[in-house]
Order: C-alpha cells, then structure tokens, then sequence
C-alpha cells in the first residue's frame, strides 16, 4: 500500500472515527457533574466495610482485586518478553563501565538514593492510609536504585541488584498476589475477596488483605523495573561494542 | 465548554492513531501508541471529575465529603505503570528488528524473515 493510499484511507476513516467518538461522548454527563452509581456507592461504604482511608486503593485491591491481577500479569509477561529477547547470548564482557568520577555528584546522588528509598517505602506503606501504594511506591523504590548507576558506576548497581534475587522478586510478586486470592477460598470465601481482620481505620494495620496485596504488588513492580534498567542499559553496552 | 474533557480525549486518541499510521519510525510508532493509549486516562479521569471535590481519600475528611470516583482513578493508576512495561516490551522488539534488518522503518519491512 502506497504511502498517499494509507494517508487518504486515514482522512476518511480517521474522520468517521472521529464523528463517532465524540457522539459518543455527547451523550456522558456534563464534565464535573458526576452521578454514577457504582462510584459513589464505593465512596461511601469502603471506609467503614474495609477499613481503609484511601478508596483508590480498596479499588485495587479488593473491589476490582480481580482486574489488578490481570494488570499484574500483563505487567510480569511483557517484563518475562524484555528478558527473553535481550537475555540470549549477550556477552558477559560487554558490561557497561561507564563510571562517574565527580564526588559532589557521586554524594548528592547517594543521599537522593536514601531519601527516595525512604519515600518509596512510605508511598509503599501508607497506599491503604494516604495516596500512594504499591505501584506507584513500586516505580519510586526502583528509581532509588537506578540512581546509584547514575551517580555511581555500574558495578555498584549491580551489586544492588543481582540478577537471581530481581528474577525471583518477580516472580514472588506476581505469584504472591495470586496465592492471597487462594487464601481467601481456603477461608471459604470467593477468589480475592478480603478475609480481614480490618483492623483500626488510619493506622498500618488495617485493611485485611489489602496491605497483603499492596505489598506483593510492589515487590513486583519494583523488580520489574529494575529487570527492565539492567536489561536496556547491557544491550546499551552490546551496541557500544558492536560499534566501537 | 462542560463537554470540552471528553473531546479532547478524543483528540489526544485520534492524533495518536494519525501518528502509528504515518510513523517511519518504530520507536516513534512505541511512543504515538503510548500516547494513544494515555487518551483513556484523560476520557476516565474526566468521567470521574466531580465539580468542585477533593481526593477519594478521607483520612483528614469525613466520609460523606464530596469526593470524585475512585474507581476511575484505580483503572488509570494501575495502567500508568503497565503500560511502562508493555512500551518496554516494543521497544525491546524494536532493538531486535534494527539488529536483523539493519532498519527501523517500518514500511522497509515489507517481507516476512525467519
């Protein structure tokens, strides 16, 4: 298909296309003037059923529990894919040596690395209290790590990150997440559903299987992550190589 | 003006579309797919949008103060981080199709190689 082809087909489909979305959008409710059902339900019955301050995440991991495990594996297979097509025969010597040699940087990055692990585990911690949990707390905890190798050499990041423990974090993660679900039937209740105790609302250990989830959710975020730097940064180095 | 959200929901998704179908390049193609794709966090975040809320979140506020939907919020948040992966995944392909075809350009890879 020629190029003028593709482009014309587009204006006219890309038009329709267009027609047909923004009827369909005509017929929501007015920005701002929200009345759905399910929505307002959850905001009203999550605290007190479930005894956790943020609804956003009762959402995750107990209301729509079901979804998220869908995302976390769509999450550990496209993670598994990188692996299988950057792992095969790379050469060990080709390990990045990039190296920083200037010590106010050197410093200024190891204090942010400590100051966002810190961040990190709270954001991780206070998902179910506060905005946060454990994606988004996931993404920061392996930021902290990736700025050891951008303040630091390599070596140490890997040091940080063996290859077996990062694989297995993975995997216990994601698998960790479905083994609660599990537990919820071995106690005689449906998949993923929360099996408590609920606990004191505002405080750590509230929430049932929610913290349960929430933290499995960022083990596995967090080695996903920091599979997806190391893998990206050492085919960096094979293409270096090759065409050095 | 109330309506203008979801439009450029819809904007954001077709520019994306415009961009694949015209892409010469793969990971530029990665990029517009992602862009296509963060269209659906605009169209739910604004569905959700309650005039004049705050956060569904009530550990300073009572239950009961007017909040905008939760749900919304925990498709979109859960996503954002996916799809980070799965544009790693592309890109990872990507690299692969530049070091067997020695190009990027889609258009240049017109026959099937095994």
């Amino acid at each position: 298909m020629t190029r003028q082809l593709r482009l014309g087909l587009f204006g006219v489909s890309g038009v329709g296309l267009s027609a047909l979305l923004l009827w369909a959008v005509a017929g929501l409710h007015a920005f701002g003037d929200y009345h759905e059902r399910y929505g307002t339900l959850l905001k009203n019955v999550a605290v007190s059923e479930r005894h956790t301050t943020n609804v956003v995440t009762s959402v995750v991991f107990d209301y729509r529990g079901f979804d998220t495990l869908g995302e976390e594996f769509i999450l550990f297979a496209s993670v598994v894919g990188v692996a299988l097509l950057t792992r095969d025969a790379r050469d060990e010597r080709a390990r990045p040596r990039d190296r920083l040699v200037s010590d106010p940087v050197g410093l200024i990055g190891l204090g942010l690395s400590g100051a966002l692990l810190v961040i990190g585990l709270y954001v991780v911690a206070h998902g179910p209290l506060t905005p946060g949990g454990g994606f988004q707390g996931g993404v920061v905890l392996a930021g902290a790590i990736a700025v050891v190798y951008l303040a630091g050499d390599y070596r140490s990041y890997r040091a940080l990150t063996p290859q077996p423990a990062v694989d297995f974090a993975e995997g216990f993660g994601a698998g960790g997440f479905a083994v609660v679900g599990i537990a919820s039937m071995l106690l005689g209740s449906a998949y993923l559903h929360n099996f408590g105790p609920f606990g004191t609302p505002g405080t750590l250990a509230s929430g049932g299987s929610i913290p349960m989830l929430n933290l499995a959710t960022a083990i596995e975020v967090t080695a996903a992550f920091l599979l997806l730097f190391t893998e990206f940064l050492e085919e960096l180095s094979v293409t270096r190589l090759e065409t050095a | 003006m109330s309506y203008l959200p979801y439009a450029l929901a819809v904007w954001i998704f077709v520019v994306g579309l415009y961009g694949i179908i015209t892409s010469r390049n793969l990971i530029h193609l990665v990029v517009c797919l992602t862009l296509t794709q963060s269209s659906t966090y605009v169209l739910l975040l604004a569905i959700g949008y309650v005039k004049g809320a705050t956060a569904p979140v009530f550990a300073d506020v009572s239950v009961g103060t007017r909040a905008v939907d939760p749900v919304v919020q925990a498709l979109t948040l859960t996503d954002i981080v996916v799809s980070v992966t799965v544009a790693a995944l592309l890109l990872a392909l990507a690299i692969q199709v530049q070091k067997r075809n020695g190009t990027l350009d889609p258009d240049a890879l017109t026959e099937m190689s095994g």
